[in-house]
């Protein structure tokens, strides 16, 4: 089982979890991404994320697919959603719950799912500052450029 | 066509519509791209692109009406 969203509405991490209970399974992570209130020693105001949210939404579907096709045997519940939008320090800005029969292929996943996103999910952020100009965070280019996929 | 966050910016422009010669690839509407005379020229070599929302190689062949983004180094999480 796996549920993939990206939305503009605050992200509650406890019905992320609950998402993925399942009675076969002995182990749930939850991963929280959370806007942080300094970047490189400058106090951060706020975080403004843009997305390409079609898209988002199926890279995020295929990333948490592949996550649940790397568990092995006993598979596993695997739930991500990622917010858009303007976010204050403090509020959660992606959160991936993971549940499977041992802790192992839970933490594994949570990793799979978050790691995959920073690599290509097309989300981009930009800091608001206390003492200025809000700017662009610099990003990774994603890996299918020059032919893969 | 459309352009997110900073390309966006040096485009000056959110989404356009680009006339290109059939069979044209996507390293085609690059270089179209970079030759409008605006901050698109400063677009990097190993600019990403997608093409009805997957991402695409250079030598994609683009059909009429296809959808096409540049994307910008991602920063999501």
């Amino acid at each position: 089982m796996t549920w993939s969203e990206i939305t503009l509405d605050p992200i509650e991490p406890e019905a992320v979890l609950a998402r993925v209970a399942a009675a076969e399974d002995g182990a749930a992570v939850l991963f929280l991404g959370v806007v942080r209130n300094a970047n490189e020693g400058r106090p951060v105001s706020g975080m403004e994320y843009e997305g390409y949210a079609p898209m988002a939404r199926q890279q995020m579907a295929e990333i948490v697919s592949e996550a649940a096709g790397r568990a092995g045997a006993g598979g596993a519940r695997i739930a991500a959603v990622h917010r858009l939008g303007e976010l204050t320090v403090g509020e959660v800005s992606v959160a991936v719950a993971a549940s499977t029969p041992h802790r192992a292929q839970a933490f594994d996943a949570a990793r799979y799912v978050i790691e995959e996103v920073k690599k290509r999910l097309p989300v981009w952020k930009r800091e608001h500052y206390l003492d200025g100009q809000p700017e662009w965070l610099e990003g990774r280019t994603p890996a299918a450029v020059g032919g893969v996929k | 066509m459309l352009f997110f966050a900073a390309y966006r910016e040096l485009a000056g422009e959110s989404d356009a519509v680009v006339a290109l010669p059939e069979r044209s690839t996507v390293a085609a509407l690059l270089s179209a791209l970079r030759r409008r005379g605006d901050g698109l020229a400063q677009l990097p070599d190993q600019v990403a692109v997608a093409v009805n929302r997957q991402y695409a190689a250079r030598e994609t062949v683009l059909a009429d009406g296809d959808e096409v983004a540049l994307i910008p180094p991602v920063a999501g999480g």
